[in-house]
């Protein structure tokens, strides 16, 4: 069996060393590199150890899921191939993680509607699958324009969701999400989500960590489940299968199932912290008006600060990094003194808005707003003018918005 | 798997189940030339299983599991449907997640076996009915076949949706009346096999489950195929009795009824050039090996 201790320092078969990942993140010297958000994806990969990716071309993943091609025909993923469909690519990675590899794919949008079923599935299975979702509108008429409805729809399946605002996260949480996914009291998959084309598409410069470290490997024999290998005893699993009895053992096993994937979802927020250093960051939340957001919202956020700024008015900002688990202790202590509230977002519904009126009090503080979607891009402008309008002061009159 | 993975200590033997006992002592993990015969005289891989009195499927269950060449390093892969009523109770790890991406969870969980035991033999088996295989899981049961996915299908074929009660399934016959095919089954029975043989596998095979020596020869044939070639398909008919009107005693006939000349289970076999060069070699070897006991036993005479 696989000792994670014993392989630190130690060489893979491309040469790269096994880094104890606190040291590899915190310590080893880094690198500014001038990358897009999918090859930020690559490189991340290359350090991650991964035994198998399974891709499927969806905008705006298919370029990053192509580059890890790559990297497996360099020799640094275990196994590559294209699947079918979303639906059948995530539960060939559950079959590959039931068996005890690392897994990594990538999806988007409708892909990731597609593939719903799995999701449940994986949580309950306990599968510490890490999973991209490069966010793009799922709606009728077709479109691949970014757009963040999808991660609506992830919240409640029992994985753990966290939302990079930046390529340089999306670096960092890659190989972080590892560790926190795959801790025997949590043991979840993980969607890393990002606004799809304002992250995958764009150029910014990362920092790095050295190509020639790696994540030490993942041990499957720390999973709280067995790992499906016949590595170890196949023990009868029940006397009674209750997969479709109607009777109250059989109720209270699946209630009590999905209450420990909940509670596993909690237990990882220890774990979060320490790697994420917080769900959430805040920048000046002493200040009367708060804009709460998350993924490439919270950039635009700070440069509708930075106008509010030059016209004399204070705005704090609350970027919530982690959605699952949920930062409700974070978020109602960082708005405690904001009379108002905005929570600008990419997509019609405001999914975000609604997780923060459910968790501070006083939630009429709450502004869910401004909402772009279908594609359309949020201007800081337009977050001005929803912060100004609600406080009755005079906005400026935007073009196009019929205001 | 180690058969000494599997060794209970002995502070410990007294308070472990008694199915437990038996599985260490009277298995036939690692035993070579395991089959059909050995039920009755050792400890068989499935405890008592809950479906119906009588129905062929757990006959099927029973002979697959004493033939699997290799069950101390295979994996099953099941789907929703009566065969999740009996993995529970079977002594190889098995994985049950969706209904119809068996074949996908297959291709996922063989790949990963393979990266992670380079050089050893980790066979991956998937068992599952037909609503799982041709119609809601045709798509990722095909993909896999076109991948050349190195594992070994296998269909309940009982041409109904039984655990739901007995609705229409691709694989029924035309004509049949059954629920949500009230006015009869207005298309063929899919053909399966056929498809499998054009989609690239290298073993395909269409009977019923009455004769155990014959699932057998099958199962092993088509498991050692898929380990060494590609993907490989058994299509076995274990007839719903409770939906198609018959007793607990009947299911028997009806599969020897079924496989008469002409019939719908009329043994068909479709084996690929390689692997008829394949399973030549094997009966060479076995052969070989025969001969070899033969001379030692009369010397020692």
């Amino acid at each position: 069996m696989a000792d994670t201790h014993s392989v630190i320092g130690t060489k893979n078969k491309k040469g790269q060393t096994y880094t104890d990942t606190w040291q590899l993140m915190h310590e080893a010297p880094r690198t500014p590199s001038f990358y897009t958000g999918s090859e930020v994806i690559k490189e991340a990969l290359r350090r991650a150890s991964c035994d198998v990716m399974i891709a499927y071309p969806i905008t705006p993943q298919s370029e990053a899921a192509a580059l890890i091609g790559e990297l497996f025909a360099e020799g640094y993923i275990g196994d590559y191939f294209r699947g079918e469909s979303e639906f059948a690519v995530m539960s060939q990675c559950a079959g590959a993680a039931f068996g005890g590899a690392r897994v990594f794919t990538t999806t988007a949008g409708p892909g990731t509607m597609r593939a719903m079923e799995n999701f449940p599935m994986w949580a309950g299975a306990r599968l510490p699958i890490q999973m991209i979702v490069t966010c793009r509108g799922i709606n009728s008429p077709l479109s691949i324009q970014p757009d963040t409805l999808e991660i609506a729809y992830l919240l409640n399946t029992g994985m753990l969701v966290w939302h990079a605002e930046t390529a340089q996260d999306f670096f960092d949480w890659i190989l972080k999400g590892y560790m926190v996914s795959e801790e025997p009291d949590v043991h979840l998959p993980l969607a890393l989500c990002c606004d799809g084309f304002f992250v995958t598409h764009t150029k910014d410069v990362v920092n790095l960590t050295p190509a020639d470290m790696c994540l030490p490997p993942y041990d499957p024999y720390r999973s709280p489940v067995p790992c499906m290998d016949m590595e170890c005893p196949p023990v009868r699993m029940m006397r009674d299968p209750f997969v479709m009895k109607s009777n109250y053992i059989s109720y209270a096993t699946h209630a009590s199932w999905q209450q420990e994937v909940w509670a596993a979802i909690e237990r990882s927020r220890k774990h979060t912290i320490k790697w994420l250093n917080g769900l959430i960051e805040t920048e000046n939340v002493d200040a009367d008006v708060l804009i709460v957001a998350s993924g490439t919202a919270v950039s635009q956020g700070r440069e509708a600060i930075r106008l509010l700024e030059d016209e004399g008015m204070r705005v704090g900002l609350v970027k919530v990094k982690a959605l699952r688990p949920w930062p409700g202790e974070e978020i109602r202590e960082a708005t405690k003194h904001a009379k108002h509230i905005f929570v600008p977002e990419f997509n019609v519904t405001g999914w975000l808005a609604k997780e923060i009126k459910a968790t501070i009090p006083n939630s009429d503080r709450v502004h869910a707003g401004p909402h772009v979607c279908g594609g359309m891009t949020m201007p800081p402008e337009i977050i001005v003018q929803e912060i100004k309008t609600a406080l009755g002061m005079k906005a400026m009159s935007l073009a196009g918005r019929g205001s | 798997m180690s058969k000494e993975r599997i060794k209970i200590a002995p502070e410990m033997y007294d308070i472990m189940p008694p199915e437990y006992q038996d599985l260490v002592q009277k298995s036939t993990y690692g035993k070579e030339g395991r089959g059909w015969k050995d039920i009755g005289t050792s400890k068989e891989l499935i405890e008592e299983h809950s479906l119906c009195a009588g129905c062929p499927e757990s006959m099927a269950f029973r002979y697959i599991l004493a033939s699997l060449p290799t069950p101390e390093d295979t994996v099953m892969v099941g789907s929703t449907g009566c065969t999740s009523l009996v993995f529970p109770h079977v002594a190889v790890h098995n994985i049950h997640s969706l209904f119809g991406n068996q074949n996908a969870i297959a291709s996922g969980l063989k790949r990963a076996l393979t990266v992670r035991f380079p050089g050893r033999i980790k066979d991956v088996v998937v068992l599952a009915g037909d609503g799982a295989t041709v119609d809601i899981g045709l798509d990722m049961t095909m993909q896999a076949w076109f991948r050349q996915e190195k594992f070994t299908t296998i269909c309940f074929d009982n041409e109904l949706y039984a655990n739901t009660g007995g609705q229409e399934s691709g694989l029924m016959q035309k004509g049949f009346v059954a629920k949500m095919a009230p006015v009869g089954k207005t298309f063929e029975k899919v053909r399966l096999p056929e498809i499998a043989r054009e989609a690239g596998c290298h073993y395909v095979v269409n009977c019923t489950v009455s004769k155990p020596s014959l699932v057998e020869k099958v199962i092993r044939n088509a498991v050692l195929i898929a380990r060494e070639l590609g993907p490989t398909y058994l299509q076995l008919y274990t007839p719903c009795i409770l939906e198609i009107g018959k007793n607990s005693m009947e299911g028997l006939q009806e599969m020897r009824d079924s496989e008469k000349p002409n019939e719908r289970f009329a043994y068909k076999e479709y084996i690929s050039e390689p692997a008829k060069q394949f399973l030549a070699e094997l009966a060479a070897k076995d052969k070989e090996k025969k001969d070899a006991a033969k001379q030692l036993t009369g010397q020692e005479a």
